[in-house]
């Protein structure tokens, strides 16, 4: 396994002189001021990321785009749905107590089902991070996307890193005022943005989008909107990178999951060092390719030097990459000082040898097969649903009645799910008990009742179960109710009891 | 005590000047947050001193700005529940019992209002369950003294039974051994002619001589047959349901005191349509007549 360096914890390997050198990398800086005063906390370094262009920010700012329009265009999509249905696509529907995912729909009682989605994420990430490292964190999470987003309004407002650490370091003006009212005040919009998005996943979009204005909407999407709005300002405007190392554990469970054949970002020491300043003309023999000029430090979102090694705060986002890359192209060296690549061809190249790259490992074929047997579970858990349900609730007071001639009467509670989308006329029997007659509250006994069951309802229904008398009975029967409508049947079983062991 | 003020030499802190037995007080000042919340409550007591009723006068009291009283505020959820409760009580009030009965809706609504009722009311004697016990009758059964259609449980709710009330269902068995009706020999034989009428082995020769005195004293209500009678509430002394107990002693016993319970009258304490929710949560609960 590589060692992952935690720059949340003191260092006791820091190589002498280290202080000089983390003068540029902000969670070094901050290490060395946190120690000094001896305090429980690390005050923050802030940090400005600079700007940078190339393959990986590309990808970033395609995949930017990409989630940020699922997010907001996935509750306006409309589905047909029969009967007086939602006729929202994705649609988690508190009040009515369903889930409706295009043309699937889900009961409280399957939550189950995402159970096995949520394995199935856990185990995706497992797998991608194995073969590729932490893709999720640098392109896909929602901090990240959500603080680049943050960072690129920063920049419009008060410019590149430069510019920004200047406008820190001055007095209130004028034109620092209003940079950084208008930043904020773009942030909140984002955030609220945001927050209104989220809102309109739990409630049919189009209504709430009006009601939402003239007050009516629930009290629920007034709170959750106000809650994302200030997690997401707070997240991705003031903590930022903070989340990453602190709060969230993804960072602490990645460590398990790369191994040297993981793919992640790495600086290849083998090429680079020994590092110095390098002057135009100069020969490259005898040398790193690293000039030490600090651009994939100043770049980094997350305040570090990748050159240390692989480390817990790094979120692999490439950016570093792409910043070496502009340089090295500048200087005429080939590209790839720092690059993707895995610990095992660094090592490799390091000894002369030619690098192999491993995606089929024992970790990576029992995360796949983990994968291909939970989405195979959840697949059949939800094909194979029932499309109706029953539930018994026995009484408990009284446990059963004697008539006058014998004959035993026990009380059922009968909870019938009808989960299709027509209402259904079920038939209820109960097996297992000769002679035994039905009858709900008031009407006749038969040998079976009929309950109609509307479209996507539970209906209850009390049923009294009638055994004729007879002295040999058993105190406690097993036995079973039977509910059937055309070629849907299920059943659930129960006790009867005929009060043997309380005669008369 | 001592009013000099000095400073503890351990701490540097000045103390009250207060000492105990060699102990001093540090005068240290109040913690800022304490402070605040103090304040914060003196604020909120001038607030509510303006807004809501706070001091006594000699004439009442200082109303408040909000003119908040509880009194008015359970009158007020009173009326709210009323008008809640408005159009299932209209809707039972129309309905026959029948209806009510045979209505899915109208039945739902009752079994609610029943229970809840039946709770309160009747659970006392008749359990929570409604199966009754010694001395009060089982109302889940098929066995009714009174009479188990749905009209015959409106009535006997509505007036009771020896309740005093002028319509109230009324009958008195005669305490035969208590009031020296009859001499204890003979209620021996008695109770060997009930026995044997519930359908159990008896002393024959103590039925034979019981059987003329049946057919004098009993007859009138329980029956030749002794089936009973629900109009006078005789109960069927034929089937296997006894409300003082199946036993030899249990049936001497009633036969010598002549037990008969007593059922308050309904009517006038709950709501006509309450009684016909009741009546038909009763009557849908149990074995049917």
């Amino acid at each position: 396994m590589p060692t992952l360096i935690d720059n949340t914890r003191p260092r006791p390997d820091a190589p002498p002189g280290s202080e000089t050198r983390a003068a540029v990398s902000a969670a070094a800086r901050a290490k060395g001021k946190g120690d000094a005063r001896g305090g429980l906390y690390k005050p923050r370094e802030p940090i400005y990321p600079k700007r940078v262009e190339g393959r990986w920010r590309t990808i970033k700012w395609i995949l930017l785009v990409a989630t940020l329009a699922v997010y907001y265009i996935t509750p306006w999509i409309r589905w047909s749905r029969p009967g007086g249905l939602p006729q929202q696509a994705v649609l988690v529907d508190f009040a009515g107590r369903r889930f409706y995912f295009f043309d699937i729909q889900l009961w409280p009682q399957e939550v189950y089902i995402f159970t096995g989605l949520l394995v199935l994420s856990a185990l995706a990430l497992f797998l991608v991070t194995a073969l590729f490292g932490r893709l999720w964190c640098g392109y896909a999470c929602p901090q990240t996307v959500w603080t680049d987003l943050y960072i690129l309004v920063e920049r419009l407002f008060e410019g590149d890193r430069n510019a920004r650490m200047r406008l820190d370091a001055q007095p209130l003006s004028f034109d620092k005022a209003w940079r950084k009212t208008g930043k904020h005040l773009t942030w909140l919009g984002i955030a609220f943005g945001t927050g209104g998005a989220w809102i309109f996943y739990f409630h049919d979009a189009p209504t709430l989008i009006r009601t939402f204005w003239i007050g009516q909407g629930a009290m629920t999407a007034y709170v959750s909107c106000a809650l994302l709005t200030a997690t997401t300002y707070v997240f991705a405007g003031w903590m930022r990178e903070q989340v990453c190392t602190y709060m969230c554990p993804w960072p602490r469970i990645q460590g398990a999951m790369l191994d040297e054949h993981s793919l992640q970002v790495a600086y290849l020491r083998d090429r680079g060092e020994p590092r110095g300043a390098h002057k135009k003309g100069q020969s490259w023999e005898g040398r790193g390719d690293c000039i030490d000029c600090h651009q994939c430090v100043v770049v980094c979102p997350m305040g570090i030097d990748i050159r240390d090694g692989s480390q817990l705060e790094c979120i692999n986002c490439g950016l570093c990459v792409d910043a070496c890359d502009d340089i090295l192209g500048r200087l005429g060296r080939p590209t790839g000082l720092i690059a993707y690549d895995t610990d095992s061809a660094v090592a490799a190249r390091a000894c002369g040898q030619k690098a192999v790259y491993k995606l089929v490992r024992p970790r990576t074929i029992y995360y796949a097969l983990a994968l291909c047997l939970v989405s195979g579970l959840t697949v059949w858990g939800l094909i194979s649903r029932p499309q109706a349900d029953v539930h018994i609730i026995r009484d408990r007071n009284p446990i059963f009645v004697r008539m006058h001639d014998g004959a035993v009467r026990d009380g059922y509670t009968l909870k019938i799910a009808n989960r299709t989308f027509a209402d259904r006329r079920f038939e209820v029997a109960f097996a297992d008990l000769p002679g035994a007659r039905l009858s709900q509250p008031g009407q006749p006994h038969n040998s079976s009742v009929e309950v109609l069951v509307p479209a996507d309802q539970v209906v209850a229904v009390r049923v009294f179960v009638t055994a004729p008398p007879d002295p040999d009975r058993p105190a406690s029967l097993p036995g079973r109710f039977v509910v059937r409508s055309g070629d849907i049947r299920t059943e659930a079983r129960t006790v009867f009891l005929s009060g043997a062991v309380n005669p008369q | 005590m001592a009013s000099e003020r000095e400073t503890d030499d351990v701490t540097g802190v000045e103390t009250t000047g207060h000492e105990w037995d060699g102990i001093r007080e540090l005068d240290n000042p109040l913690p800022r947050w304490w402070l605040w919340i103090w304040y914060g409550t003196i604020a909120f007591a001038i607030g509510y001193w303006v807004l809501m009723p706070a001091w006594p006068g000699l004439h009442g009291y200082t109303k408040g700005l909000l003119h908040r009283s509880d009194r008015a505020e359970v009158a007020s959820e009173l009326k709210a529940l009323d008008v809640q409760r408005g159009s299932g009580a209209a809707m039972i009030r129309k309905a026959s019992l029948t209806q009510i009965e045979q209505d899915p809706k109208l039945q739902a609504y009752a079994q609610q209002v029943g229970q809840s009722v039946f709770g309160d009311n009747c659970a006392t004697c008749h359990g929570i369950g409604g199966t009754g016990s010694k001395g009060y009758p089982n109302l889940r059964d098929d066995v009714w003294l009174w009479g188990g259609t749905l009209d015959d449980i409106q009535h006997t709710i509505t007036v009771g039974i020896r309740s005093g009330h002028p319509g109230a269902r009324q009958s008195q068995m005669p305490a035969f051994g208590r009031d020296e009706l009859l001499p204890p020999a003979t209620i021996s034989d008695l109770t060997e002619y009930v026995v044997k009428l519930s359908g159990r082995p008896a002393d024959a020769a103590a039925v034979a001589r019981a059987a003329p005195v049946y057919a004098a004293q009993c007859v009138a209500c329980h029956n030749a047959d002794g089936r009973g009678n629900q109009a006078l509430g005789a109960p069927n002394l034929t089937d296997s349901d006894w409300l003082y107990g199946a036993d030899r002693d249990a049936i001497k016993g009633q036969i010598h005191a002549g037990n008969g319970g007593v059922m308050p009258t309904w009517g006038g304490r709950l709501s006509p349509e309450t009684i016909k929710a009741l009546s038909v949560y009763v009557h849908a609960n149990a074995g049917g007549q």
